[in-house]
């Protein structure tokens, strides 16, 4: 009981303090740590070995009837990127085969596209754990796509756990809309 | 007897006077079962420095839970030579341990700092020191100072003069800091549009490897903290993460999921020489070395559920180490290696919780929130964690025992992922 009244009174001291002006802290010259980076994707950055983005944007193979974009037309089901999941599941729902037929045979037709799968999962419990599950979803995509004949080096499975939300609310709904898997194609 | 309620609302007022200018506040719950009532003098000439330094070796004894502060003023002099003590009044107002000194300005815009401590029974000295520093310098000699007196009279070494680092998220934008131990002195290393996680200290403090996002994928970095020089550590097909120094400060352990499923791999801190140490279908991630170097401690689901493991550094059979529960992750070794703390899903709760690796014995430390990725202190005594209040991130502290709980805020964003640096050995 006192703990909570003491914490009552703290928590209204602080409170009270909140409203202090912030200074600058005294500086300790040899523990001061060097300029910080600032890490643009576009500047200074190392050059990975895989790279998700690339500037120069994927040409679709142009049909006669239109030479628009069929991953961007909203008639087409490769503009459909989502593949929802349930709780602490990685397993692919029947809804979604129709899609990830649809993207492995563009992968197939299109030896120049290359797709990245994110998995990403809810926020609840440790993030590098999320990080795996995510991980794990994404794979199941990826797998998945190979079996139905995507060439394996178009494709790259990685996680962004629950870095990344989509939702940020902290209810069921916006947890579901988080346990997702988006396909990426590389240039987008 | 004291009023308990009125010593700990003194202290907070302390802490909150010595705390108005950082950027982390920091607040205690609880307090510790037998506090050593410590008298700390004002060091004599320091009323003309820009912070006496009194104030910021009182309020790190304090946050430590382990002291109580004995009221030092009203007195017609203050001493601060061991001659001038007069132990009957100090033994009157309850003080075991009395501290006294001097500041002196020195020529060249330096400082001479001395401070001893005395034994009020038994009117003995029990140590003493002498500091020629800058005027930068002098929060730091304060930590010393501190860092002294906690050795003293508790037997572990102090850790006031550590820095700590963690993530902050102001809107899209993520920052990897450090700070002083006590919040202080708060600097960038790292901003990024992208997030960053797990950040890992160095044994020796220098470097800092972490995961960060920024080529839109999980990639493991080291950064020096003096010159900023960047390496890249894991950029491989699929996820990098998790980055765990070995003792020696030679290799790192992470979690790679280029052959499949994730998997704790070994590699040099230079990026080369890597070796698998899984060969699980199962999730094995969160690596952490033995203080001796001759485990690791992971969280794996291959039995169905997220539980702890340990194996031997260079690959076998791996031991499970949690049983109670569905959920156990983010095992941390203590100092010692006896023990680790680690994050136990309870309902809807997730807390921190210790677990002795003889025994097998689990205590929790933390029973009320959403906790996560806890880390010791280097001296085995304090486990920082992130927290959760009212939907914002925010970092906290409980003492090893579970009896002493601090709460450093910041007064904008989300602060999560921290992580504690080893003992300072640059001086």
């Amino acid at each position: 009981m006192n703990k909570l009244i003491l914490s009552v009174i703290l928590a209204g001291l602080l409170a009270a303090c909140a409203s202090t002006p912030e200074q600058s802290p005294a500086k300790v010259e040899d523990r001061t740590p060097a300029a910080p980076i600032t890490a643009e994707p576009a500047k200074s950055e190392p050059a990975p070995k895989v790279t998700a983005i690339e500037r120069k944007p994927v040409v679709a193979t142009p049909t006669p009837a239109a030479a628009a974009n069929p991953l961007k037309d909203p008639g087409n089901i490769l503009s459909k990127r989502s593949i929802f999941f349930e709780y602490d599941s990685d397993a692919v729902k029947d809804e979604y085969k129709p899609l990830i037929t649809a993207h492995a045979t563009y992968l197939k037709q299109n030896s120049s596209a290359k797709a990245t799968i994110q998995g990403n999962t809810d926020e609840r419990g440790s993030r590098e754990y999320n990080l795996a599950l995510g991980q794990r979803r994404a794979d199941a995509v990826k797998q998945m796509m190979t079996l139905l004949g995507a060439p394996e080096a178009q494709l790259e499975a990685v996680s962004f756990g629950e870095e990344k939300p989509r939702a940020t609310g902290k209810d069921d709904t916006s947890y579901a809309e988080n346990r997702r898997d988006d396909i990426v194609y590389q240039g987008e | 007897m004291p009023n308990p309620i009125r010593t700990l609302l003194f202290c907070a007022l302390l802490l909150i006077a010595a705390s108005a200018r950082a950027q982390l506040k920091i607040d205690i719950i609880g307090g510790g079962a037998n506090q050593i009532p410590i008298a700390i003098a004002a060091l004599k000439g320091e009323n003309t420095l820009p912070q006496r330094i009194t104030d910021i070796i009182s309020a790190d004894l304090i946050r430590s839970g382990l002291f109580k502060s004995v009221d030092a003023g009203g007195l017609p002099s203050v001493p601060s030579e061991p001659q001038e003590v007069q132990y009957p009044v100090w033994t009157a107002r309850g003080a075991d341990a009395l501290m006294i000194g001097s500041v002196t300005a020195l020529s060249g815009g330096q400082w001479d700092v001395r401070f001893r401590l005395l034994d009020v029974p038994k009117q003995q000295q029990l140590v003493a020191y002498n500091y020629q520093v800058s005027t930068e310098q002098l929060r730091t000699t304060a930590h010393q100072i501190a860092d002294a007196i906690y050795e003293k009279l508790t037997g572990d070494p102090g850790v006031f003069s550590t820095r700590i680092t963690y993530v902050v998220k102001r809107g899209a934008r993520y920052e990897l800091q450090v700070a002083d131990a006590d919040g202080f002195g708060a600097q960038p290393v790292l901003v990024s549009n992208e997030p960053i996680i797990s950040p890992s200290w160095s044994p020796d403090g220098a470097s800092i490897a972490y995961v960060s996002f920024q080529t839109k994928k999980p990639v493991v970095y080291i950064q020096s903290l003096t010159t900023t020089q960047r390496t890249v550590v894991a950029n491989f097909k699929g996820s990098n993460s998790s980055p765990a120094w070995s003792p020696d400060g030679r290799r790192l352990a992470v979690v790679l999921t280029k052959d499949g499923s994730s998997q704790i791999y070994l590699v040099n801190a230079d990026g080369s020489n890597l070796v698998r140490l899984t060969n699980s279908r199962a999730i094995d991630t969160e690596p952490n070395f033995s203080p001796d170097g001759q485990w690791i401690i992971f969280t794996s689901d291959r039995g169905g559920s997220p539980q702890i493991y340990r194996m031997p550094v260079n690959g076998g059979n791996a031991e499970r180490l949690t049983f109670d529960g569905s959920y156990n992750v983010s095992p941390r070794y203590a100092p010692d290696g006896k023990s680790f703390v680690f994050i136990q899903r309870n309902g809807n709760r997730f807390n921190v919780a210790l677990e002795d690796i003889s025994t097998k014995q689990v205590q929790l430390l933390t029973d009320d929130g959403i906790d996560e990725s806890p880390s010791f202190a280097p001296n085995g005594r304090i486990v920082l964690y992130a927290s959760e209040v009212r939907g914002r991130g925010i970092l906290a502290a409980v003492s090893s025992d579970g009896r002493v709980r601090q709460r450093f805020t910041v007064d904008i964003g989300d602060v999560r992922e921290p992580a504690w640096g080893p003992i300072w050995k640059g001086h």
